[in-house]
Parts: structure tokens; sequence; C-alpha cells
């Protein structure tokens, strides 16, 4: 059956609290999943009261602070701090999204943060990816054509045929939708999920690609596409506002439009 | 996600994993009958309300001589077959989605589409019996 409860040493404790300097005015607390995996322990959540005066107006800023000047142990990713590479995907105030572009007075209370859900954790917020890796890999996410390109061009696309892949593109693979996506929780082992069901489908709607079938072909499967039931976490959790669910649907009709 | 990843008895890459047994070229099917039988059963089931709602208070032969007609016959024939489907479908995707175990998943879509079988054939058994086998001076 699906597990609904956590196993025992991975059950959350509390942990430590790292109090705010003397004279901090508008301190806001930080409540953050740890998990040292060279300890033994069970993962606890430490509090840290942040003095926002003194700190960036982003989540990401909060935890860089957090980390130069409070807690050095804190594990996190994080690269270009502007929403372009997907490393700081996290579960922020129950909502996964990039701690990037979260801003922190966005969340009222304490700002609660924890690795993205139902993933194996690395360490503290950082959680292993190799199997969404793998599922990006199995879709071939690369241009498939058998007719040689134009000797002295690139390959054309109208128009009309460069805007289908309008809000495909944008993904940045920060995998917030897939690991919001309760089918995936439960079957991510053979369920693609939205994060790569989106990545192929940009692949399928491109019009230089002629591996259509052949796409269409690995993806009709009860479990690597039909398990989603637009259940529709992933596009309202999407930091970039993309529609996951809207592309699994065309994937859907162009499996139904080549039954005949 | 996979167990066997987490307790470590694997060495399996994680791209043979994900690979896995391949892609099983079908669920289309499925999927379409879905929505197909839930187009079918909106305007079969609000017949069904109706025609159940104007049965109320009916006698025993009254209700023999509703269900007698060949409209009403045909029409619960045929919710009968859309409804007992998509059940039997409509389980079978909760089944997939919450039983991990091979035997689990398999034995019980088994025995819900068998049930589903022995009671849509009984219901519609039942109904062609009243249309087809009672004389028709009782109608």
């Amino acid at each position: 059956m699906a597990t609904f409860t956590l196993p025992r040493n991975s059950q959350i404790r509390e942990g430590k609290t790292w109090r705010a300097p003397a004279g901090a005015k508008n301190v806001r607390n930080f409540r953050i999943y740890r998990w040292d995996p060279d300890s033994g322990e069970n993962p606890r959540l430490d509090t840290y009261e942040i003095d926002l005066d003194a700190c960036g107006p982003m989540v990401l800023d909060a935890l860089i602070k957090i980390k130069n000047e409070v807690d050095s142990t804190l594990t996190f990713r994080r690269s270009c701090r502007e929403g372009i590479c997907g490393s700081c995907a996290m579960n922020i105030d129950g909502l996964n999204t990039l701690a990037c572009l979260k801003p922190i007075e966005d969340i009222k209370g304490d700002v609660r943060i924890y690795p993205l859900p139902h993933m194996p954790v690395v360490k503290d917020l950082v959680p292993d990816l190799g199997q969404v890796y793998a599922q990006y890999r199995l879709i071939e996410p690369w241009l498939k054509a058998d007719s040689p390109p134009p000797p002295d061009s690139e390959r054309l696309q109208s128009k009309q045929e460069r805007a289908r892949l309008d809000g495909l593109w944008e993904c940045i693979l920060c995998f917030c939708c897939s690991t919001a996506c309760p089918s995936y929780w439960w079957n991510g082992d053979r369920y693609l999920g939205p994060a790569i069901l989106l990545q192929a489908y940009r692949w399928i709607a491109d019009s230089r690609d002629e591996a259509t079938g052949e796409r269409l072909d690995q993806l009709d499967d009860p479990f690597r596409l039909y398990r989603c039931h637009t259940i529709m976490n992933c596009t309202r959790t999407c930091p970039k506002g993309l529609n996951p669910a809207q592309a699994i649907g065309e994937i859907k009709k162009l499996l139904v439009e080549r039954q005949g | 996600m996979a167990n066997e990843l987490a307790e470590r008895t694997t060495l399996r890459s994680p791209l043979g994993r994900v690979r896995g047994l391949g892609s099983s070229q079908s669920g289309v099917h499925h999927w379409w009958l879905m929505r197909v039988t839930s187009v079918a059963l909106l305007p079969l089931s609000v017949w069904l309300v109706f025609a159940l709602a104007g049965l109320a208070g009916a006698s025993h032969a009254e209700a023999l001589a509703f269900i007698g007609r060949p409209f009403n016959a045909v029409l619960l024939l045929a919710f009968l077959a859309a409804a007992f489907h998509h059940t039997a479908y409509g389980v079978q995707v909760i089944i997939e989605d919450y039983v991990r175990a091979e035997w689990g998943r398999i034995g019980g879509i088994l025995a819900v589409k068998g049930l589903c079988v022995l009671l849509w054939l009984a219901a519609s058994l039942a109904v062609l019996r009243i249309a087809l086998l009672r004389p028709p001076a009782a109608l």
C-alpha cells in the first residue's frame, strides 16, 4: 500500500533555537528542516530568529544570511538567485517554490522550510534528484530528425510552430511540480511526473522533431503517463507560472488522435 | 518511491530502473473509455433518476411494465453497461494508485473486474427476462 505515515527514523523532532541578536526589532522565526546523514539522529526542526531589518527580501536571502552569519552547517542548493537555475526549489510555507523568488513578506507567521516533499534527502534541504534526472534522460530530451539540416542554415520553423513551444521552453526543471504531485509521491518509480511529461510534450510539440510517434510510444503506458489524474497541484505550485497539467492533457489527446 | 532504493538493496543505475520493463503500449484505450462512459452516463443517469422518480408509488406490475417497454429496456441495458464498465475501470485506477504489491494490484483488479462483470450480467439478465419473457398481454 501507499505509505501515509513516516518511518520512525524519519519523524521530525524539535531542534535547536538560534536567538536573534540583542536589539533586533523586526524578528521573524525561520523553522527549518535539518537532517544530517552522518549523525544517525532523526530529522529536527531548527528555529532561527532573523532580524528582517538586516536581511534581504527573499527567503533565499535569509537562508544565505543564516549560513553566513548564524549556522554554517545549514545545507541547501542555490546558484543564480533569480529564478532561472532551479537549484533552490524547496517547500516554503507549505508550497513548493523557489526560495529566490519567494518574498519573506508574503508569508504570514513563522517561515517553515522543508526539502521538496517525498524525495530521498541527502542533507537538510538538499533532495536526491537522481531519479527525476534519469526520467528526464528516458524521454530523450533532444531534437531527433532523420532529415539533415539545410547545409547553409538552421532548421526552420514558422512563427506559428514556434509559438506552440511557448509555455513549455520556460521550464527550468526545478521539480517543484513533480514533488507536489500525489501520483508522483505514490508511484514516482514508474510515473514520470509533471515536470518530465511537460518536457516530453515540449519535444512532441516541436515541429522540427521527427520522432513524435516514437515519443508517444514511450509514454503510452498506464503508469508512465496515465497516473496523471489532473489533480493540478503541478500547475498551482509552478514558480514559473507554467501549466504541466495542460501539457499532459495535450499528450493524452494526441494518443487518442492517433488511434483513428 | 521505490523502497529498494532507500534500503540500498539495488545498485542498478537510475536510468535502468526508470526504463524498467519499458512502455506497455496500452493505457489510451482505458483512459478513452473512462471518458466515453462518463459522458454517456450523464444523460443516462439523468434519465434514470427521472424514470425512477416517476415510478414512485407504482405497483409491481407497473414497474415490470415500465422495464418491459423496449425504449426503457434498451436505455436500462445501456446504463448498466456504461455504469459497470466505468466502475470497474475507475476502481482499477484507485487500486493501481495505492496498492504497491504486485500480487495485491493484479489480484485486486481481477477481483473487482470479475465482480463487476457478474453484477452487470445479473442486472442485464434481469432486465432481459422482464423485457423478453413476459407475455405481451401482461404489459
